[in-house]
């Protein structure tokens, strides 16, 4: 028998049945993330049907979506959009409802759902994973299998504990040698979306391997696996090793001595055999890669900060050229242009992708005793409260707020514009985040993403660079 | 979940510069601020709302939904990679609430894709060069197209047959309507088997006890 990949042996070790006429299996969930933006349809639809909640002790809620970034002690009577506030209150109420445990909007522990989950130690190797929104992905980092579902495959994970559905493709992304300095796991992911397209990993899910990948820090794993969504794949894996349990060591929610040893037995048998057979196999050479950045209005979209953007008068691939002269209009930028010295009016650090403590050190380190250039308006939004609390054990709060950027409280955000921050039409921001679509920041708006060190380099110098 | 089983009708093409538009993401089909609902109905409001309105407001009479002619239309026409981005299901309602059922494209995301079947809207895969012959045959109002899950083919307004491939489970989920966790629950004693198992050899995972 061929060796089995780590994705073969997740999926095998959840499989509850295979129904013969339909070809679906259900799968086991071991950990059911929810927030309020996702699941009010869902908690109704159990209603209508009498339907309990199956796991309420494997489910796990918090708000991050819609929250405000300022005034959270106020509480749901401090969030002015009524919208907002309603679907908040939802989840509340919801929540009592059906015994699931809630880390409110306020909470130390609340923020950005997958932050949580990994700060908390309830993300954990060889799990499966599922939360309805698709950066789910970024779990994978610990050698879990998690991906986004839909409010009607939410419904059902809350009703049965299992997905309805079926095995995906293998991919292997093998990064060998080592990311040169200053050259961050975004800059990878951006790299590897640009190369294999934002369709390249559909129907697959990929592992990252190579000693590059072996030598990222749990931030860099999380941020590399919350991309791969972006670059089409249901989920990214990371085989679990002693990094990832020396990340998970002591959090509240990780095995207590004892059980502790156990699972770490389990996890030490979590990783692709050498006999392994992969549908698809990508390799890049780590060195190659430079700090790159989203120019247009797809993740795919991504130069080195030392190129120029496309012509499109150079793409013969009709479809292709009508693409790139639509983002480039939309971005306000001339065919061939560098992308190095574009002026930026707002920068965004934040979001699931790059919101975590070696985020923030990474953007401080560039910030201490600079100034926010005139003109620009720059914001920190730490990835959940606790990374907020550690900042400012550090001092991370003084640096930025001395430099000019805006100290806020946690939550998704300006990555997808729910709350009150949000881009004008026009703006240019230079962006932590994970999706350049038009209209993602705010209508009009036009998103550059990168890493955490590139946005604040260009809050203080007013332009991307 | 309301069955689909054959549509006769209008078709829309997604197109831009006269090309059907690659990448279009679920922040295109329905932006952010539509997703503040605890509904499913009442969506179309917010579908593709930047690009069927103007930054004023008004409507963008240039944008195909707009036009007369494809107001009715119950299939979608599109490029590669349709759906991709946020996993929100308002897409699939938002489009539903208009009166699309079925959707054509070279390629979809594969989390919309998924959102589609649970709500009863066909997802058809044809080759590129397919879909741009039938983006180029959607006249509007007297362009009919027929869409026969049974037959598993897409009939153009020229009578040129399309065969499209659908695996045998989706297509009897969505041509019966069936309701997903009324059929998984009846599993639930392996589920009940696969937890007892779970707890013997995770018990780490067990935090409420």
């Amino acid at each position: 028998m061929a060796g089995q990949t780590l994705y073969d042996k997740i999926w095998n070790d959840h499989l509850v049945s295979t129904d013969a006429a339909t070809g679906d299996s259900l799968v086991y969930i071991d950990l059911h993330l929810i927030h309020e933006v996702t699941t009010p349809q869902a908690f109704s639809g159990l209603r209508a049907e009498s339907r309990a909640v199956r796991r309420p002790d494997l489910t796990l809620a918090v708000a991050d979506h819609n929250t405000p970034t300022e005034g959270q002690q106020l509480g749901l009577a401090g969030v002015r959009d009524e919208a907002a506030r309603n679907q908040l209150t939802a989840l509340t109420k919801n929540v009592a409802e059906f015994g699931i445990e809630f880390f409110p909007m306020g909470d130390p522990r609340n923020g950005i759902v997958h932050v949580v989950g990994p700060e908390q130690g309830r993300t954990q190797p060889g799990m499966t994973i599922v939360c309805g929104d698709s950066h789910t992905s970024t779990h994978g980092a610990f050698g879990a299998l998690a991906h986004g579902i839909g409010t009607s495959e939410v419904e059902h994970v809350l009703a049965t504990q299992t997905l309805r559905t079926r095995k995906m493709k293998n991919m292997a992304v093998n990064v060998n040698g080592q990311l040169r300095d200053g050259v961050t796991a975004k800059d990878l992911a951006l790299h590897l979306i640009a190369l294999t397209g934002t369709a390249g990993g559909n129907g697959c899910v990929i592992e990252y391997r190579g000693e590059a990948i072996s030598a990222l820090s749990m931030e860099a794993r999380m941020t590399l696996c919350n991309l791969a969504i972006e670059g089409g794949a249901r989920a990214g894996l990371i085989a679990p090793d002693e990094t990832t349990f020396a990340y998970m060591r002591g959090r509240p929610s990780a095995p207590k001595a004892g059980a502790w040893e156990l699972a770490e037995r389990y996890w030490r048998t979590l990783y692709s055999d050498s006999d392994a057979v992969w549908d698809v196999v990508i390799d890049v050479n780590a060195a190659d890669i430079e700090p790159t950045v989203t120019w247009g209005t797809s993740p795919e979209q991504a130069i080195a900060i030392s190129a120029n953007v496309p012509d499109p008068s150079e793409i013969e691939d009709l479809n292709k050229r009508a693409a790139i002269e639509r983002a480039l209009d939309y971005m306000g930028l001339e065919p061939g242009q560098a992308i190095s010295g574009t002026p930026v009016q707002r920068v965004f650090i934040g979001s699931c992708t790059n919101s975590r403590i070696e985020d923030l050190r990474s953007a401080a380190a560039i910030a201490a005793g600079g100034k926010v250039a005139e003109g620009v308006r720059a914001m920190v939004v730490p990835g959940s409260g606790l990374v907020r609390a550690q900042a400012e054990a550090e001092g991370l709060d003084e640096v930025f707020i001395k430099a000019g950027f805006e100290w806020r409280q946690p939550g998704c955000s300006m990555c997808l514009g729910m709350n009150p921050d949000i881009l004008a039409p026009g703006e240019r921001c230079a962006s932590t985040s994970n999706r350049n679509f038009e209209g993602r920041q705010g209508r009009g708006g036009r998103t550059h993403l990168m890493s955490p060190a590139l946005a604040a380099r260009a809050a203080l110098s007013g332009m991307i660079g | 979940m309301k069955a689909f089983t054959r549509f006769r009708g209008t078709a829309a093409p997604l197109t831009d510069q006269d090309k059907l538009m690659a990448n279009v993401d679920t922040d295109m089909i329905i932006p952010k601020q539509f997703l503040k609902t605890t509904e499913r109905d009442g969506l179309s409001e917010g579908l593709f709302y930047e690009l069927k309105t103007l930054p004023d407001g008004s409507r963008n009479l240039d944008f195909v939904l707009n036009k007369p002619q494809y107001a009715e239309a119950g299939v979608l026409i599109a490029g590669d990679n349709f759906g991709c981005g946020s996993s929100r299901e308002h897409a699939p309602w938002a489009l539903l609430d208009q009166g699309v059922t079925c959707i054509v494209a070279p390629s979809f995301a594969d989390i919309f894709f998924n959102n589609c079947s649970k709500n009863g809207i066909l997802a058809v895969v044809l080759p590129a060069d397919i879909c741009d012959q039938l983006a180029a045959q959607a006249g509007g109002s007297n362009s009919v197209f027929e869409v026969d899950l049974e037959q598993q083919l897409i009939i153009a307004p020229d009578g040129s047959q399309h065969h499209f491939d659908i695996d045998a489970g989706s297509k009897e989920k969505i041509s019966t309507g069936m309701d997903d966790i009324a059929m998984s629950l009846k599993d639930s004693a392996a589920i009940e088997t696969f937890e007892n198992k779970r707890k013997l050899a995770a018990p780490w995972l067990e935090w409420g006890q």
